[in-house]
């Protein structure tokens, strides 16, 4: 009885036997592959994290020329009414030849970083702005600081213009415009 | 490396012989992969590989909960809650934790009870054996404390409860309490200090688990015939063992996926099975819930610890006691290899202990029920008896019986065992050769 496998069968047995090893190893990966992925979601934005994802921030206390910062996802937005003044200085620039001139703002689809693409709603005086400099990550100086009447970071000196373009300093981009929506007169939506 | 020869690795590839001559981790591998394995070990012995994937597991799974849980009486409860409800996959994280360590125990008892039985505790393994009482204590420790952390009602008054145990010492008990809870309470500190070791300890089995199997891998494994490897040369080495890897890896992954599979039923299924309702209330310390009870893997020692309710010799009160029994009754395992005189290492061939060993068994399990019962009727009698056979099983019953038995005969050597169960085997000596698998 001993070795009595002659070499036809011997070849063959090894060829099952690839085809064993080939189907453990592929349903054992698979199997790791579905034990680990739970392992790396629960790093990912739980429910409870996912549910702060949209806030409503009442801003009819808003004065033309007035400003407020609030706290959306632990960031500072910057939410501003214009006086008919900005308006009016911030149409006659030409924002093409500016050092950003992408309006960064996902609620339109323009092109060029002009005041009425920087805006959520462009029939609207109110102009909302991610309140942390593209530079490195510093909140800005708001109420007019800096060379351009906007926003002036302190860190490294990035100038911000009225409408919240970069226009001197490190920074590379426009300060961007967040998600947000006006649910009616008084209420703007972020998120 | 150990006491048994083995093939010498020689590193080929000019990398391996350069890695192999500053740090000869490619020498440890190679022994670890081909280390001789008797070849009649059975599915009793599966455990061991089964308990290295189960510190893994909680190692693994404890470590990601961490990165969720919120130590602090005052946001355990919640953040476990938020774990079960708001992190994702965090339900199957916290039960495949939870019901890791009860199925890290079912393995962990099942290997003692198989080293009780097949004498894997003889000389010259005592020391690889005070080690697995050293991991079973640690291992212990890790569970209460673990258990203590979601603050729900039975995490609060189990830890009480059992720190409470140190009070007992006479003399510096009431200090070392205090001293424990970190306060006059069990409280924030209690909470915060058992976390904390909770997340150490798993590391100190992990090295005492080094070094247990550094010490198996010196001795090398017993077998179900007690019989040693003949360590004489490679020859005998050879018709005695086979090379761990194919052989036993098969083996311990096919056993591993089964126990796996059972495993899962009860995380997917029956995640909730082996805990208690009482743990989903949030922590009271003006409200202890009426029937308190450890886990399941606690019950035969909290039987123990409840069974003194009377004055030992006079002058121990009961509560110093049942604390003194109950740690005893796990202490004395690490006398065993001293308290067994008998010079046959498996029970398979001693006909008058295995009866006892059965009967040890069946105690196990008895104070494992009566330690789930509330203390009335007949269950303290019967955790006094359960108690009392516990001791005398290993103070009375194992050097006595090892003094007075005729063993049976025991084969000459694991391979005349290995024929004379598998006569149409190929012939040994060669074992490796004929079933060698396909590259």
């Amino acid at each position: 009885m001993a070795n009595a496998h002659d070499s036809k069968n011997h070849v063959a047995d090894e060829d099952r036997r690839d085809v064993l090893f080939l189907a453990t190893g592929a349903v054992g990966a698979i199997g790791v592959a579905s034990a680990v992925w739970p392992l790396v979601d629960q790093m990912n934005p739980s429910a409870s994290v996912l549910a702060q994802s949209s806030i409503e921030v009442d801003i009819s206390s808003l004065e033309p020329g007035q400003e407020m910062k609030v706290s959306f996802l632990r960031a500072p937005v910057f939410i501003r009414r214009m006086t008919e003044e900005d308006i009016a200085a911030v149409n006659e620039e030409d924002a093409s030849g500016m050092p950003d001139p992408d309006p960064r703002n996902p609620n339109t689809d323009g092109a060029v970083a002009d005041l009425r693409d920087r805006l959520v709603d462009p029939d609207r005086d109110i102009i909302v702005l991610s309140g942390v400099c593209t530079h490195l990550g510093c909140i800005p100086l708001g109420d007019g600081a800096g060379e351009f009447g906007g926003w002036f970071c302190p860190c490294h000196g990035s100038h911000y213009d009225k409408a919240g373009r970069i226009r001197k300093g490190p920074a590379p981009e426009n300060l961007p415009v967040p998600v947000a929506a006006f649910i009616d007169d008084d209420t703007l939506k972020l998120g | 490396m150990g006491t048994i020869p083995q093939e010498h690795y020689e590193p080929k590839s000019d990398s391996a012989k350069w890695i192999e001559s500053r740090l000869p981790v490619l020498g440890l591998i190679d022994h670890l992969r081909n280390f001789p394995t008797p070849k009649n070990l059975n599915y009793a012995y599966v455990f061991g590989g089964i308990l290295v994937l189960f510190l893994v597991i909680q190692i693994v799974t404890g470590i990601v909960l961490a990165m969720h849980y919120q130590v602090g009486e005052y946001a355990a409860f919640a953040s476990v809650e938020h774990i079960m409800r708001d992190v994702n996959y965090g339900w199957l994280l916290r039960y495949a934790h939870a019901n890791g360590a009860s199925f890290f125990f079912i393995a962990v008892y099942a290997h003692i009870f198989r080293g009780l039985y097949y004498g894997s505790y003889k000389a010259p393994r005592e020391i690889l054996w005070i080690i697995g009482v050293l991991i079973f204590v640690a291992m212990m420790a890790t569970a209460f404390m673990g258990y203590v952390l979601p603050w729900g009602q039975m995490s609060f008054w189990g830890a009480k409860v059992i720190t409470s145990l140190f009070g007992a010492i006479p003399l510096v008990g009431e200090s070392l309490q205090t001293w424990l809870w970190g306060g006059p309470f069990v409280g924030d500190a209690t909470l915060n200090r058992m976390f904390s070791l909770h997340y150490l300890l798993p590391f100190v089995i992990a090295g005492l688990t080094v070094l247990h199997i550094w010490a198996l891998h010196h001795v090398g494994n017993t077998n179900p015939t007690g019989v040693e490897v003949r360590k004489e040369s490679l020859e005998t080495v050879k018709k005695d063992t086979v090379p761990f890897t194919p052989f036993y890896v098969t083996k311990d992954l096919f056993a591993i996926l089964v126990f796996l599979t059972i495993y899962a039923v009860f995380v997917y299924f029956a995640p909730n099975y082996l805990g208690h309702p009482d743990n989903y209330v949030e922590a009271n310390s003006l409200v202890t819930p009426s029937h308190i009870v450890p886990e399941w893997y606690f019950l035969p020692f909290y039987a123990i610890l409840r069974a003194i309710t009377f004055d030992l010799f006079w002058i121990i009160p009961a509560k110093l006691g049942g604390v003194i029994a109950m740690f005893g009754a796990i202490a004395v395992l690490a006398f065993i290899p001293w308290l067994d005189t008998s010079n046959v290492r498996s029970t398979r061939f001693r006909p008058i202990y295995r009866w006892w060993f059965l009967v040890l068994v069946i105690d196990f399990f008895v104070l494992m029920w009566a330690g789930a019962q509330p203390a009335e009727g007949i269950v303290p009698m019967v955790s006094l008896i359960g108690t009392i056979y516990w001791f005398a099983h290993f103070l009375i019953v194992l050097p006595v019986v090892g003094l007075i038995e005729k063993p049976l005969d025991r084969p000459e050597s694991i391979e005349a065992d290995f024929a004379a169960k598998h006569p149409h085997e190929p012939a040994s000596g060669t074992p490796a050769a004929a079933t060698q698998p396909a590259e």
